[in-house]
C-alpha cells in the first residue's frame, strides 16, 4: 500500500455540462485518517464532485485521484477499497437484507459478516425482513452495513441523511463515528445537515456554483470567521472598507457583518463605521451561510473569498 | 456525578463548550483535584462527537494546566499550578472581562451593583480555596 497522507487528490477538476460548468478548477485534498464534510447549495456541484471522483463521469479538464489512483483508470483491486453511498440508498426492494449481503460479499474480499450482521441488529433490522417492507431509516441502515462491511479505506457518501427521521439520522451518525474511529479510515460526506457535520467532522468544504470556497478544519474554520452587529447605514462604500468582508445582512435596524480572519484593522474599519458595533459569535450556521448566500449587497465578495483559502 | 453536555448549532463550537464546562466544573469544585475524566473514546462516543474533537478539548484543557494526563492511566484533574506568564495571565483577564463588562452593561445595572454580583458569586464559587491558593 502506498504510504500518502492523501486519500483524495484534485487538481483543477473541471467538468462543462454542455455550457454550464458544473464544476469549475476544483483543487483540494482529502487528507487520510480524517471525517472531511462537503456542503453547499442543491446543484452546488457536489454530486458532480463524487461521480468524478468515482471515475463514474470522466472531467473536462484537470484530474482526480482516489487513494493514490486516478480516478479515470480506478483498478477493482482500488475500488474494493472504496466504499460509496449513494444518494437515497438503493437497495433492490425485492431482496431480503440476508440477500444484499451476500451480493456484497461476492465481490468484496475483506468482507465482514459479523460487522453487517452487528449493524443490522443496531438499526433493528431482521436479515430476513424484505428490503421494499422496512422503514426508509432502516434502508438506510442497510445500505450502510452493506458499505461499512466491506472494510473500505475511504467512504465517499452523498447526502446519507437525506429524508431521514431523527432517530435514524442520529444511529446514522453514530455508525459514521464508530467507523471513523478505527485506524486511519476516511470519510468525505456531503450533507446540509450541519449539526451532523458539527458531530462528525474534522474537515469542512464549502462548495458553491462549482467553486471551492472554503477548506479548512472545522474548529479552524469557526476560530476565522468573525461577526459584528452594528447600527448604521451600510452599502457598497462601506462594505469596501471592511477588508475579508464575506456577507453583510440587514434586519429591521441592524446589521450583521460576517468577516474572514478578522483583526485589530478589522476591528477599527468596524467601529469608524459604527463606534457602537458589537462582536457576535456566530453559530457554524451563520459562518457557512455567509459564504452560500447570493453575493448581492457585497461588491468585493470574490476578493473575500479568495483570502480564507 | 459531573456530566457534559454539548450542543450542536450554538455559537460555540462543541470543543469549546467541553472546555467551559470542564473549567467551569473545576472552578465550583464539582470535580475535585485528582478526580478521572471519561477517556476519550469514551466521551466521544456517549456525547456522539468525532473523537477528535474531544481530544482537542482535552489538550487544550492540559495544556493550560486544568487536566493532567497519566500515561496509561487516563486524564484527571489536575492540581493548580500556573501555567500562564504574568502578561499572558493578565491578557487573558482582560479579555474575560471585556466579554462579561459588554454584556452586563447594556442590561442597565449600575457599577455597585455588578460588582456586588460578582463579589457575591465569586465568594459562592472559590469558598474557603480561596485561601488554599494564596500561596502558590
Amino acid at each position: 500500500m502506498r504510504e500518502d497522507k492523501i486519500a483524495i487528490r484534485t487538481r483543477g477538476l473541471t467538468r462543462y455540462f454542455g455550457q454550464k460548468a458544473a464544476l469549475r478548477s476544483l483543487t483540494l485534498d482529502v487528507p487520510r485518517g480524517q471525517v472531511s464534510a462537503l456542503v453547499g447549495h442543491n446543484g452546488a456541484g457536489k454530486t458532480t464532485l463524487i461521480r468524478l471522483l468515482l471515475g463514474l463521469l470522466p472531467p473536462t479538464r484537470g484530474c482526480a485521484e482516489l487513494l493514490g489512483c486516478d480516478s479515470q483508470s480506478l483498478t477493482p483491486e482500488v475500488r474494493t477499497r472504496v466504499g460509496y453511498l449513494a444518494e437515497g440508498h438503493f437497495l433492490w426492494g425485492w431482496m431480503k437484507a440476508r440477500d444484499a449481503a451476500r451480493l456484497q460479499r461476492e465481490t468484496f474480499p475483506r468482507w465482514d459478516q459479523h460487522l453487517f450482521d452487528s449493524m443490522l441488529k443496531f438499526f433493528g433490522v431482521s436479515p430476513d425482513s424484505r428490503v421494499r417492507q422496512i422503514s426508509r431509516g432502516q434502508r438506510a441502515g442497510v445500505s450502510l452495513a452493506m458499505t461499512l462491511a466491506t472494510d473500505p479505506e475511504l467512504l465517499v457518501l452523498d447526502d446519507p441523511s437525506m429524508g431521514l427521521d431523527p432517530v435514524a439520522r442520529r444511529a446514522l451518525v453514530e455508525g459514521l463515528l464508530a467507523f471513523a474511529r478505527r485506524d486511519d479510515r476516511t470519510i468525505l460526506v456531503c450533507t446540509h445537515l450541519l449539526d451532523d457535520v458539527e458531530r462528525l467532522a474534522d474537515r469542512i468544504a464549502i462548495v458553491s456554483s462549482g467553486r471551492l470556497l472554503v477548506d479548512s478544519g472545522l474548529s479552524e474554520f469557526r476560530d476565522r470567521i468573525g461577526g459584528w452587529t452594528l447600527e448604521a447605514e451600510f452599502g457598497a462604500q462601506q462594505a469596501a472598507q471592511i477588508p475579508g468582508l464575506i456577507d453583510s445582512r440587514q434586519t429591521r435596524e441592524r446589521t450583521h457583518l460576517v468577516v474572514a480572519d478578522p483583526d485589530s484593522e478589522t476591528e477599527t474599519a468596524v467601529q469608524r463605521i459604527s463606534g457602537t458595533a458589537r462582536r457576535e459569535e456566530l453559530t457554524l450556521e451563520d459562518a457557512v451561510l455567509a459564504y452560500l448566500r447570493p453575493a448581492a449587497m457585497v461588491g468585493s465578495i470574490s476578493d473575500a473569498l479568495e483570502n480564507v483559502r | 456525578m459531573f456530566e457534559l453536555q454539548v450542543t450542536p448549532g450554538g455559537n460555540r463550537p462543541i470543543y469549546r463548550q467541553i472546555i467551559d464546562q470542564v473549567r467551569q466544573a473545576v472552578a465550583t469544585s464539582e470535580l475535585a483535584v485528582g478526580d478521572g475524566l471519561p477517556s476519550v473514546r469514551q466521551l466521544a462516543e456517549e456525547l456522539v462527537l468525532n473523537h477528535n474533537t474531544v481530544a482537542k478539548a482535552y489538550a487544550e484543557l492540559v495544556r493550560e494546566g486544568v487536566l493532567e494526563s497519566q500515561h496509561g492511566r487516563g486524564v484527571f484533574v489536575a492540581k493548580r499550578r500556573r501555567v500562564f506568564s504574568a502578561s499572558e495571565r493578565k491578557r487573558r483577564l482582560d479579555q474575560a472581562m471585556n466579554v462579561f463588562l459588554s454584556e452586563v452593561l447594556t442590561l442597565d445595572y449600575t457599577p455597585q451593583q455588578i460588582e456586588e454580583a460578582v463579589a457575591k458569586r465569586l465568594d459562592q464559587m472559590t469558598g474557603s480555596k480561596a485561601e488554599e491558593s494564596e500561596g502558590d
